[in-house]
């Protein structure tokens, strides 16, 4: 009869705990609203809110490539470079004539190669993923410069396509926060509907014995950080559209604002354990800081400062749940 | 020091692991713990050192309720817990592993190195063995990392040690050396739990044995009053009908054949075949290179020459992944490192060499997948209340059959199998054969790496002995007894 009773109750909070783990990021982001639209009603403003969303999407596109990258185990410090060297490139090719869209598409390309060259030296080469980055970040940021003689790229004309891209809306929603959850859906899908995504998770979970299990380990990898730099491409050329310009120092730190949007939501930076469901709510909790400390009119000084404790509150409580 | 444990109960979320233990251990006496992989014998012990609470029972150490807020804690108050896998730093020397934590200081912080060796020393000769403080703890074999372990419990004046498996990985001498110690230890007023599977053992060394099934207490007995018999059949909670139950397939055609696999350092000239529905037994002493030529076969490392022929046709196989699609699989002996994902369900573990059978239009169907996991579940006999809990809280036996099982989904003409049944308990030993001779009579042909010649000789159909990297000789099922296997084993004739 004890042990009856023992083991509903501990199926309860088993039960309780699960919705805790999975919402516990959602569950922050709508006290962070509360807090913010009591301090400021306006936030709640359909015009702010899509404008929120707008601003989300560059970040939430990076940390969606950088949810599958941590998922294996790995980082990517690279992104912010990856994204102004495509952005760069792509700014290039329009000023030298390249239809814009074409432009685009080959800048996410280009992107795509320069996490592929990132995948290589992690397997071929056998280094660690921070290490490997570390280093491409300061080769994609050089020859940024080398490439834009360190002034921006402008001129880059009034094509309406392009411009809608980074600045224009679509049924009153503003296409950029359409790229981002279009991919979001698209990636959700991948991630827990596809082997892909699976094979993802046991890479992370534990290597040796997915590569036993006849995981291709090494082409996963190259394919996630392939995915990480062409979604670092595609967050720049929203940038690029939105700015009308390629900046030589754009995107910069970027990467931990990307790691921030995965660890607030959740996922665990050694890997295997994780949702990008929870990287979207992350990216949209980072998005709500700014934009609420910005209306409540707080110094940008004191915005890092609050951010940062932010953080540390949300791994704490994730901490103390999973204990 | 005398521990009273009762009505113990402990839940793991849904797990109920223990469910009203009784424990009593006296004054130096040594109290075997036995009981099937599972049964809840660890955690008993981690609830009584304080690594785990229990949920509801009382705990009195001589007479008093205590309950430790940590291992620490219990060390403190004379308790130690010696687990069965070891807690070194091999990087760092023996003596800082002797006092990690607990460092001999001057005032002003400094290290006493030399009394520390001192100290160190007189356990060491107190246990009989000579291990130099200075040298690397990964560098000790493991039966010297055992005596270490011993030593630090020593040094905190335990008065109960706990220990979980200690002679899993020591030599015949190392044993006898072990067990003198527990006599003097015992002689000196300190009691000791010692949880083991092996009876021979326990009825050498223990003066009392407490069986466990199923996170209950089943029977504490003095030695002298029970058995062997006895003893297994509470653990089991029936009549062990025969160890191996009888192979019932017959082999047909060759499946596998290598010729000539070399590897330089490792192993030479390699040949031989395997038929569908056969088990092959590799038996060898350890080192002798039979995990070696697995492991190259299945492509997880390279090897300089050789070819490897499948159903009569050339294969190339330099990757798992290729292994895997010619229809080999391999289940390694270090199930929880190489054979399982620890956190992923017991279904995304059982599909994941096919998953893409899952998913023929790309997205995985989870209903196919939800459906051929139960028929493994049930077929296998795993234990777990779902197919989505995570593996980790599974026991060994358990955890074995479902690395076995996840290579059903690929349709296997090959299964490797290296120590298929190490660290399992005798219930589920005998259900894993069964699995086996379930899989020969569908015809697949299996490699059996084992090191335990009962069941070589019990399971195989044909014997292979592996000596130095060369394969020593073969033996029928008809003509293999264990002299014969060790003669060839240690490079007789």
């Amino acid at each position: 009869m004890n042990a009856i009773n023992e083991s509903t109750k501990a199926g309860k909070t088993n039960f309780v705990s699960t919705i805790t783990q999975k919402l516990g990021p959602l569950l922050g982001l709508i006290i962070l609203i509360i807090i913010v639209s009591v301090l400021n009603p306006s936030f709640l403003e359909p015009l702010n809110i899509l404008n929120l969303l707008r601003q989300v999407a560059i970040n939430a596109l990076i940390a969606f490539g950088m949810t599958f990258v941590i998922l294996t185990g790995g980082i990517d410090l690279s992104v912010g470079a990856i994204l102004a060297l495509a952005s760069a490139l792509t700014a290039g090719m329009i000023v030298s004539g390249l239809d814009p869209i074409f432009a685009i598409i080959i800048g996410c390309l280009l992107g795509g190669v320069m996490g592929i060259v990132n995948g290589l030296l992690i397997t071929r080469g056998k280094m660690a993923p921070f290490i490997a980055t570390l280093a491409t970040m300061t080769i994609f940021r050089g020859l940024t410069l080398v490439y834009t003689k360190g002034n921006p790229i402008t001129g880059l004309g009034d094509n309406y396509l392009f411009q809608l891209f980074g600045r224009g809306y679509f049924l009153g929603v503003p296409v950029p926060a359409i790229t981002m959850i279009v991919t979001f859906v698209l990636l959700y899908i991948v991630l827990h509907k596809m082997p892909f995504g699976r094979k993802t998770y046991a890479i992370g979970g534990n290597e040796k014995a997915a590569i036993i299990a006849g995981i291709k380990v090494p082409k996963v990898k190259v394919m996630i950080y392939a995915l990480s730099g062409l979604l670092s491409a595609l967050a720049g050329a929203i940038l690029t559209s939105r700015l009308n310009s390629a900046q030589p120092t754009a995107g910069t730190s970027y990467e931990l604002d990307a790691i921030a949007a995965v660890v607030l939501g959740g996922t665990s930076l050694s890997g295997g354990k994780g949702r990008i469901f929870g990287t979207l709510i992350g990216a949209l909790i980072i998005g709500t800081l700014n934009n609420g400390l910005n209306l409540l009119g707080v110094s940008s000084f004191y915005q890092q400062v609050v951010k940062g404790i932010v953080i540390i509150i949300a791994v704490l409580l994730d901490r103390k749940k999973s204990a | 020091m005398r521990v009273s444990m009762q009505n113990i109960y402990k839940a793991f979320g849904t797990n109920q692991v223990l469910t009203g233990v009784d424990f009593e251990l006296l004054d130096g006496e040594v109290h075997a713990l036995m009981g099937e992989n599972g049964a809840g014998k660890s955690t008993m012990m981690n609830v009584l050192t304080g690594l785990h609470t229990r949920d509801q029972g009382t705990i009195t150490i001589d007479g008093k309720e205590r309950y430790f807020k940590n291992p620490k804690e219990a060390e403190e108050n004379g308790i130690t817990f010696i687990h069965q896998e070891l807690n070194m730093w091999p990087d760092m020397t023996v003596l800082e592993n002797l006092f990690i934590g607990k460092e001999l200081r001057t005032p002003l912080g400094l290290l006493k190195t030399k009394e520390m060796k001192a100290l160190a020393k007189k356990q060491f000769d107190r246990l009989a063995v000579s291990i130099p403080s200075e040298k690397e703890a990964g560098s000790c074999s493991v039966g010297e990392q055992q005596m270490i372990e011993i030593a630090k419990a020593l040094m905190t004046d335990a008065k109960v040690i706990i220990m979980d498996e200690p002679t899993a990985a020591l030599t015949e001498r190392e044993i006898q050396k072990l067990f003198d110690v527990i006599v003097s230890l015992k002689k000196e007023g300190v009691s000791i739990v010692y949880i083991s599977h092996r009876m021979e053992e326990i009825f050498t060394i223990c003066d009392r044995i407490t069986v466990m099934r199923d996170g209950k207490t089943v029977d504490t007995k003095a030695v002298p009053d029970t058995n062997f018999d006895e003893v297994v059949r509470k653990m089991v909670g029936r009549e062990l009908t025969d160890r191996f139950p009888k192979r019932t397939s017959s082999p047909g055609e060759t499946v596998l054949e290598v010729k000539g696999l070399t590897k330089k350092g490792a192993f030479h000239d390699v040949n031989f075949s395997v038929r569908s529905g056969e088990i092959v037994g590799f038996s060898g002493l350890m080192g002798a290179g039979r995990t070696e030529i697995m492991r190259a076969l299945f492509g997880l490392d390279s090897f300089d020459s050789g070819e490897i022929w499948l159903k009569g046709k050339k294969v190339t196989i330099n990757t798992p992944d290729q292994a895997v699609k010619a229809g080999l699989g391999f289940i390694t002996e270090d199930r929880k490192d190489e054979g399982l994902i620890l956190d992923f369900s017991i279904k995304e573990n059982m599909v994941l060499p096919s998953l893409h059978s899952f998913a023929p239009k790309g997205l995985i169907n989870e209903k196919s997948e939800n459906d051929f996991v139960d028929m493994l579940i049930k077929r296998l006999t795993v234990k777990a209340e779902s197919q989505e809990i995570a593996v980790s809280s599974l026991s060994g036996g358990n955890q074995q059959k479902v690395v076995i099982a996840k290579w059903i989904g690929i349709g296997p003409k090959v299964l490797i199998l290296d120590e298929p049944t190490r660290g399992v308990d005798v219930g589920a030993k005998r259900e894993i054969y069964q699995l086996m001779n379930e899989l020969t009579d569908r015809g697949v042909a299996i490699i059996m790496v084992s090191s335990e010649l009962p069941e070589v000789l019990g399971m195989s159909d044909r014997i292979l002995v592996v000596h130095e990297g060369r394969i020593s000789g073969e033996l029928t099922k008809e003509e293999a007894t264990q002299e014969k296997i060790m003669t060839l084993a240690t490079g007789g004739q």
